[in-house]
């Protein structure tokens, strides 16, 4: 974990935690702050006013509320400085989405956790999950008796899940990270029939979980994560088949959270890699300056 | 020197602290669930809850085991689940005697029905099979879901309509000698999947009127399906289940279907309904519980009926309905509504609902409020029948709810494959084909029953294995009666491919009762709809006589009231469905009044 001085490397102004600010227009650019939460609660009304999705308003709300609130006390707090709320929002928003609970703290303490785990889990001032995904596996792990994930489909209306798809994906492909779901969805169906091969069950029911707004979720929200992926373009498809992978195995032990589990899983283990290859490349780059030193000073 | 990063290490506690937060509260609940997981033997628990349960079933001459129904082998890899309905039970005094008497479905093909006669000596008697009612599931009729009874054609003795997944059967009562098949002549349908039936005077001509709740459509035979396209097509949304009827009694010993004309139109799921007058109009509304999706409320207003689910609170998340259950927990004269859903530690927290009116609604009309995770009776496992009655006779309406789905393979569960398939678009979903075998595994097995004790103050306290219900079988349908005529309800319990149970209750001395046992003459003769309204110390409970609660079962229709300690009767005022509001006064405790309607 890194000390809060460090925090300086999160791009202050940034509201970072979507690909969506990156590779559009700089006509649109003024715009770019607003589009992830406008793209993610679109998906909740489509689904919400069609299908009902939310367990309630309230508890929608609520999450919304306590992620906002959290990020705004932790950056004044340790970075003494104004956050832009949409990460927060999108984070509590997801929650509200994903998460199932009669109750109303699972709602509250989930969205704290996610916020908080940015602030606390943290390496070189890298935060290393995706806070949704930590908040919701946290829960699962800690409160199974009180809690599970949404796990049921838009209805029998094919047209929602079209509109969130192809909506999704052109944004996605703007953001240059349409390969990441491509990577991840292509990896998903081939894996599944390996699975069906392996379980004899149809594979029509292990390519099923993928046709649910969890996996929407999961897909243009959670593994495009700009700050919880590696850098490269071909990193990041690497990344995306082995979350399909280790998604595949969890499968295969009967992991009801398979997708959720598999991303904390292998997302900060990428991280970690990358950045032990990157401090290795500018270990390595140092020593050669300094072996030759004629090369950077003329 | 270095700078001590307090904000650091603050937040960090509070992280650990968050992490820490559902371990605090796993405990709180296991603090507050710790009654029902402890036994205690017949005195002891006597003496802490007022009463004990004790399984009886055999003593009593019956050995009723369930048999599911086998259909179409297109079926096989997933026949546990798709057959995992059928056990039932309902209360009748069929032939008058003033002895509640017991009705249970079968569901195998060939398998028959049983009618338990009440023997005033503590035992009952298989009298189904000389009486006409027994050999009901011949082939190629279908197979028996459940059975309520009422006098539909008011000669004062109670006839049976039989819900199948089949033909649907009505059997007029002759006179407790026997009964006769009068399915055609009353014109039902050839065919309805149904699972639930309601009678119930709807526009109060004095007739009852029958609502039937289709499951499956009507166009599909179980036992020869054209295609496996027969399953819901979302596990929350689905709306290509059966159609609904209601049967409009036309007097003549027919029947008119006129669910369309006056506005009941849906095809979801239905898994159980039940009437009662929820917003004091005189007229029953109707409240159907869908299982994949939501439910449905039906006010009435005497001639039509409109759909309020949503307006009314209730219609708003998705979940499993199977159960409808009314009653007065607050003992403020409002029925709050119990539906029973699915809730799997780790795989699926739906939570059972408990709907209670909000206060402060304007006249003739009504909006509710889950109270069940704050009232304590939210997580029930695989929820299926529940009722409300009085258990310990201490004035207030306990809760008994059964449940568990498939109990096959203790070690192994089907419920990975069940949430990767429920979570699929409808195309996947609703072909039996994609479904991944069961292959043995379980799916929410041998669960502990719930028992909950009603504290008066708001909330419920589970006390099953204290007060002796230990069983574990795949519960269905729960009944409550007061079998041996003094004064405390029994509880009768139907399990899935399991024995039927009867659990005798002994209540400990002190606490009084009261029960009536109403009889229409302007209004229907079974007296459906009828409501009491008792009122002693300072208390006041409403009760309604029912044509059928909670899944696939109804109660006595003989209403009972525990009354508690030092009991001062003021009056019972009975709300008839003509109209008639008849006020008694001078009552006295611990006694059985059957009272006639005046004219």
């Amino acid at each position: 974990m890194s000390q809060p001085t460090t925090e300086s490397k999160m791009p202050p102004t940034e509201p970072t935690s979507s690909p969506l600010f990156r590779g559009w227009t700089p006509v649109s650019s003024r715009l770019n702050p607003y589009l992830p939460p406008i793209f993610i609660t679109l998906i909740l009304l489509i689904g919400h006013l069609s299908f009902g999705i939310l367990e309630s308003y309230q508890k929608t709300i609520l999450a919304i509320v306590s992620a906002m609130a959290c990020e705004l006390v932790l950056s004044r707090l340790l970075l003494h400085k104004w956050p832009n709320l949409a990460s927060s929002y999108i984070t509590g928003i997801s929650v509200g989405i994903l998460l199932r609970s009669p109750g109303y703290w699972p709602y509250v303490v989930c969205a704290l956790l996610s916020i908080t785990s940015k602030y606390v889990l943290r390496v070189n001032g890298r935060h290393l999950f995706n806070p949704s995904n930590f908040g919701i596996c946290a829960m699962l792990f800690l409160a199974s008796d009180a809690v599970a994930t949404l796990s049921i489909q838009w209805g029998n209306n094919l047209v929602a899940m079209a509109v969130i798809w192809v909506l999704g994906s052109l944004i996605i492909w703007r953001a240059r990270r349409f390969h990441i779901c491509a990577t991840y969805v292509a990896s998903f169906l081939l894996l599944s029939v390996v699975r069906a091969w392996i379980t004899g069950d149809p594979w029509l029911s292990e390519v099923s979980p993928i046709t649910g707004p969890e996996y929407q979720l999961f897909i243009f929200f959670m593994i495009t994560d700009p700050k919880t992926t590696v850098r490269s373009k071909w990193g990041q498809c690497v990344v995306a088949f082995l979350v399909a992978l280790a998604e595949m195995f969890f499968r295969l032990g009967q992991s009801i959270y398979a997708p959720l589990y598999a991303l904390f899983f292998v997302g900060p283990a990428a991280i970690a890699v990358e950045m032990w290859i990157n401090s290795r490349q500018s270990a390595s780059g140092a020593h050669k300056a300094i072996a030759q030193p004629s090369h950077v000073q003329p | 020197m270095r700078q001590i990063p307090w904000a650091r290490i603050a937040v960090s506690i509070f992280f650990v602290g968050l992490l820490a937060t559902p371990a605090v509260m796993r405990w709180r609940l296991a603090q507050r669930t710790l009654a029902a997981h402890s036994t205690l033997d017949r005195q002891a628990a006597l003496a802490r809850h007022g009463f004990y349960l004790e399984e009886v079933s055999h003593a009593a001459g019956i050995d009723f085991v369930h048999q599911a129904p086998t259909l179409d082998a297109k079926l096989n890899p997933i026949m546990p689940e798709v057959a995992s309905m059928g056990a039932s039970v309902s209360i009748v005094d069929f032939d008058r005697d003033g002895w509640p008497d017991i009705y249970v479905t079968n569901s195998a093909e060939g398998s028959k029905n049983h009618l338990y006669r009440n023997m005033h000596d503590g035992t009952f008697k298989d009298v189904a099979e000389e009486l006409g009612v027994a050999d009901v599931n011949q082939p190629g009729t279908g197979v028996s879901m459940g059975a309520v009874w009422g006098d539909y054609d008011n000669d004062g003795y109670e006839d049976l309509f039989l819900i199948k997944w089949g033909r649907p059967e009505l059997f007029h009562n002759d006179h407790g000698h026997g009964f006769t098949r009068v399915s055609e002549k009353a014109g039902l349908p050839p065919w309805i999947n149904a699972n639930t039936a309601v009678w119930f005077d709807y526009d109060g001509d004095g007739l009852l009127d029958l609502f039937v709740g289709g499951y499956y459509p009507e166009d599909v035979d179980l036992w020869h399906l054209k295609n496996t396209r027969m399953m819901p097509d979302s596990f929350e949304y689905a709306k290509n289940g059966g159609r609904k009827y209601l049967f409009h009694n036309l007097g003549n010993g027919k029947f008119e279907e006129i669910s369309a004309k006056v506005g009941i139109d849906s095809r979801r799921w239905a898994l159980a309904a039940s009437a009662a007058d929820l917003r004091g109009t005189g007229h029953p509304d109707l409240f159907i519980a869908n299982d994949y999706g939501v439910s449905e409320l039906y006010l009435n207003d005497g001639k039509r009926f409109h759909e309020a689910g949503q307006q009314t609170g209730v219609g708003f998340a998705p979940k499993s309905g199977m159960n409808v259950a009314f009653g007065d927990i607050l003992n403020d004269g409002h029925f709050a509504v119990y539906v029973s859903n699915i809730s799997e530690n780790g795989a699926l927290i739906q939570g059972n609902n408990l709907w209670v009116p909000k206060e402060g609604a304007p006249a003739n009309t009504v909006s509710f409020e889950n109270l069940a995770r704050d009232m304590g009776v939210e997580l029930g496992g695989w929820s299926f029948g529940a009722q409300f009655g009085d258990l310990n006779n201490d004035g207030t309406l306990d809760l008994y709810l059964t449940n568990g789905y498939v109990s096959l393979d203790r070690t192994r569960s089907y419920w990975y494959d069940f949430t990767k398939i429920a979570g699929g678009n409808s195309s996947i979903i609703g072909d039996a084909r994609d479904w991944p075998a069961m292959d043995g595994r379980s799916l929410s097995g041998y669960q502990q029953k719930h028992v909950w004790l009603n504290d008066g103050a708001g909330r419920f306290v589970d006390v099953a294995q204290a007060v002796g219900v230990t069983d574990t079988y795949d519960g269905r349908a729960v009944a409550m009666a007061d079998l041996w005529n003094r004064g405390v309800l029994d509880v009768v319990v139907a399990n899935q491919r399991g024995p039927l149970l009867l659990y005798k209750n002994t209540v400990a001395p002190g606490n009084h009762w009261i029960e009536f046992n109403l009889r229409g003459v302007k209004s229907n003769r079974s007296a459906i709809g009828a409501e009491v309204e008792l009122r002693w110390n300072d208390q006041k409970q409403i009760q309604e006589v029912s044509g059928g609660s909670g899944f696939s079962a109804q109660n006595d229709r003989r209403l009972h009231f525990g009354l508690g300690k030092n009991v001062q009767l003021k009056s019972a005022v009975i709300h008839w469905p003509s109209g008639k509001v008849q006020t008694m006064d001078s009552l006295i405790p611990d006694k059985l009044y059957t009272i006639e309607e005046p004219q």
